[in-house]
């Protein structure tokens, strides 16, 4: 008998069936990994257990009955909790609101938090959560926040905890924390499903594995008797290369120098004279947690902002007060973090997404018109060298094409410039295996044309894997410069958080 | 002549502090409301058409009271237009709610022709207190605030406390702010995000019905269809006072002195020396606001979902 059995569930949205004939069971106590790529139906699966779709087909037992799920407040009375992705918690209410919310309870219509309180704190004392149960969420760090998720779901008593991506946002320590306070739930009986895409967790934490591919339930192992080749191979239908092969890179002049670069606010943390060199043919990635100053660097490299002070040299030209324009026509590309506000014009076709630099030069404008032939063929030769895939080829509007594709396009469009910079922020966010493999390749292929590329990353697995050297930046500082042959995830954990700060003098 | 001043500041004071607090349920629930001048107009209409029918048969307190009863229904009534279209509809809400300010006044003079053959409503002032018994005899206190008074100053700080309650000690109101932060949160945990937006619009409809009949009372024996720009002042206090109740009583008496002043310049003294045209006192409370809202409304921090349609598919 399983704790929760879904059985058959199949579920069709307009044009896909995005769950086929789906069974998965959960045992008790147990910790059980779903793995699958982007727009496999994980997240759909797990809306139809939360009740927020119903499935056209299947049905959904617990403990051997059949129960009907219609709403969040079913699942919650069946002992079903979620940490979503993106954490569902009201930033200006204390972490003691937050928990209550929706399970208040009250006496003549006031609200009675005392009996709350005392059962919050002793839940944090028991997995050691060390919270400040009072203060508000948007005080608090994203690792806090996840525990505040758990703990709404501890003070429900749910017994089946669903963990959606919960390690994207978290420090190596962070993770190795989660990591034991699952064990430690789990040993007590709780049921875990922890979605993800990263092998390396599952066989860290998991003892049984799901894998879903493209709406369909390929098969579920046990992970100790499953190697990792084995199950990304189950995810994505083919062999996949998981280590990148990689030449020494060819190490040539200083592309970039940033030198003393100050600034006092921004969305982020301000910059602490910050200074450091890209040469030609090396990746240099900057490291750190989200919201250390990087959005910030890079906003100042590429003109989106300006600085307080300091220098940005390219090839020996200041460019700190240029306009963005002159700065791309000097040989910078970028490939933006957020590639729906600062990437692409989501409404404009994929072919004239691709022209936006250049729009105004000879090639693509006679006298002010558009020549729309040559921005066509242009777009043709971009989606058949970089395989770029959509509905209508140059036609399609960028905002109904896959997110790997929409990258893919920024991708060709920046590289075809053919820059002597390009600085990548945070390019296979939310991307798939496949899509990923790919960017990296392209990432290499540019390094051993000779240029420099500056990665911005948060997945330290892409950090050790893609760069030549790393930056780790720690509110608004650069608090280290390593080589990543000779630094171990441990240590850029540490770095990451603050707990360890080099000199750093570029 | 403080104490004089001052009872002026309460009869704006109060309008613009109940009809705030509705604009609060409103946006803290993450709905826009700039529909509370029409709101205003409909309850003040609707609340003289009650008193023109009974001012020959009852004393003034009880028909003060079952006008304002009456001015809060149809506040209420007016809301669900507002509510239907950005809740279920998810229609633009401020274009519904600027249906609404151009529908009241239109409404009011129309009906008020069919049924008087004027759109001035004349009715009489029987509501005044002289001097509440015991209390007005308070010195400097007394005279400020329980002299030549109206019932409709007490509901005021009745109704603010109330809110204040409400909001931040039940569980109503942590399921309503939540709703206007983070209503995915909200749905996350089993509230119900349209019937908190709904409790939060039909609220903030009847307060701002109260309101606009509380505004008429005091300053004026005539309603002609029109409040005068209040919920447009009321909306400038709610976001003055960063859309918490006691920070909106203070912008509300800031607020209501100015427009005290720029009424009763002529009695007080050193003003009237001054011998400044009479225009100048009239624009004070409007280049106030201005000058107010441009320094303050950078700093102060709105519910974050408000004006956004609940989608429950979206992040």
């Amino acid at each position: 008998m399983y704790t929760i059995e879904m059985r058959n569930v199949t579920k069709i949205f307009p044009g896909i069936i995005a769950n086929d004939n789906i069974t998965l069971q959960l045992e008790r106590g147990e910790i059980h990994a779903l793995l699958g790529e982007n727009g496999a139906g994980k997240s759909t699966l797990m809306s139809v257990l939360f009740g927020l779709y119903k499935p056209e087909t299947g049905e959904i037992y617990k403990n051997g009955e059949l129960v009907t799920i219609t709403g969040p407040n079913d699942a919650n009375t069946l002992g079903i909790g979620m940490v979503h992705q993106h954490f569902k918690l009201v930033h200006n209410f204390t972490v003691l609101e937050n928990i209550v919310l929706g399970v208040e309870s009250t006496k003549n219509g006031i609200l009675q938090m005392q009996d709350a309180r005392a059962r919050v704190k002793a839940l944090s004392e028991k997995y050691a959560f060390d919270i400040d149960i009072d203060a508000e969420i948007r005080h608090i760090s994203v690792g806090m926040q996840q525990r505040v998720e758990i703990l709404k779901m501890l003070y429900r008593n749910n017994e089946i905890l669903i963990f959606d991506e919960p390690t994207a946002v978290l420090t190596p320590q962070e993770i190795e924390a989660l990591m034991n306070t699952m064990r430690n739930m789990a040993a007590e009986g709780k049921s875990i499903l922890f979605i993800t895409h990263k092998l390396d967790e599952i066989k860290q934490v998991a003892d049984r594995c799901s894998v879903l591919r493209k709406g369909k339930m390929i098969g579920t192992v046990k992970v100790s008797e499953t190697s990792k080749e084995e199950l990304s191979e189950m995810m994505v239908g083919r062999k996949v290369a998981l280590s990148l092969d990689k030449n020494e890179a060819k190490k040539g002049a200083a592309i970039l120098q940033v030198k003393n670069l100050q600034k006092s606010s921004g969305d982020g943390k301000p910059l602490k004279n910050i200074s450091f060199d890209v040469f030609a043919g090396e990746i240099l990635c900057i490291a750190g947690i989200e919201g250390n100053g990087q959005t910030d660097l890079v906003y100042a490299l590429t003109g989106l902002s300006e600085v307080d002070s300091g220098q940005i040299l390219m090839e020996g030209t200041e460019l700190s007060k240029m306009k963005i324009r002159k700065r791309t026509e000097m040989g910078i590309s970028h490939i933006p973090e957020d590639r729906h506000r600062h990437g692409l014009v989501l409404d404009y076709s994929l072919a004239y997404n691709t022209i936006l630099q250049t729009y105004y030069t000879k090639e693509f404008q006679h006298r002010s018109f558009l020549r729309k032939d040559a921005i066509m063929a242009y777009a043709r030769r971009l989606i058949d060298r970089f395989d770029i895939r959509s509905g209508q080829g140059e036609e399609t509007p960028a905002r109904s094409m896959s997110g790997g594709n929409q990258q893919k396009t920024i991708l060709a469009r920046e590289i075809d410039r053919n820059p002597k910079l390009l600085i990548a922020v945070q390019p296979t966010r939310g991307l798939d295996v496949g899509a990923i493999e790919y960017i990296h390749k392209q990432l290499l292929e540019q390094r051993d044309a000779g240029r420099a590329v500056l990665l911005v990353s948060l997945e330290l697995e892409e950090v050790m894997n893609v760069s030549d050297r790393i930056l780790v930046m720690y509110e608004g500082e650069i608090v280290a410069d390593v080589d990543p042959k000779k630094v171990t995830f441990n240590e850029l954990g540490l770095y990451m958080s603050g707990a360890k700060k080099d000199k750093v003098v570029a | 002549m403080l104490s004089f001043v001052m009872q002026h500041t309460m009869f704006f004071m109060i309008p613009l502090l109940i009809v705030a607090l509705g604009g609060l349920f409103s946006e803290r629930s993450g709905i826009v409301n700039i529909a509370l001048e029409g709101k205003m107009i409909m309850g003040a209409f609707t609340g003289v058409l009650v008193i023109l029918t009974f001012q020959e048969t009852l004393p003034g307190q009880p028909i003060l009271i079952i006008a304002l009863i009456t001015s809060m229904l149809v506040g209420v009534a007016i809301s669900f237009f507002h509510a239907y279209a950005s809740i279920n509809l998810q229609a633009n809400q401020i274009i519904s709610g600027i249906a609404i300010n151009m529908f009241a006044p239109a409404f009011a003079v129309y009906t008020a022709r069919l049924l008087l053959g004027t759109h001035n409503m004349h009715f009489s002032n029987q509501f005044r207190i002289e001097s509440v018994p015991h209390l007005g005899d308070i010195p400097i206190i007394g005279e400020m605030f329980f002299q030549n008074t109206y019932i409709t100053t007490y509901l005021g700080f009745v109704i603010l406390a109330i809110v204040y309650i409400v909001l931040y000690k039940t569980k109503f109101g942590l399921r309503l702010r939540a709703c206007g932060e983070h209503p995915h949160a909200a749905d996350s945990v089993g509230v119900s995000v349209t019937k908190m937006r709904y409790s939060g619009v039909l609220i903030s409809g009847g307060l701002a019905g109260i309101g606009g009949l509380i505004w008429v009372i005091p300053i004026s024996t005539v309603f002609s269809g029109s409040v005068a720009g209040f919920g447009f002042l009321a909306l400038a206090v709610l976001i003055f006072g960063a859309w918490r109740p006691v920070r909106v009583m203070f912008a509300a008496f800031f607020f209501g002195l100015m427009q005290a002043i720029s009424h009763s310049y002529s009695g007080i003294e050193f003003l009237r020396a001054l011998e400044l045209p009479a225009h100048f006192y009239r624009m004070t409370p409007f280049i106030a606001t201005l000058i107010v809202l441009a320094f303050t409304s950078k700093n102060t921090v709105a519910p974050k979902a408000i004006g956004q349609p609940y989608d429950k598919g979206g992040r």
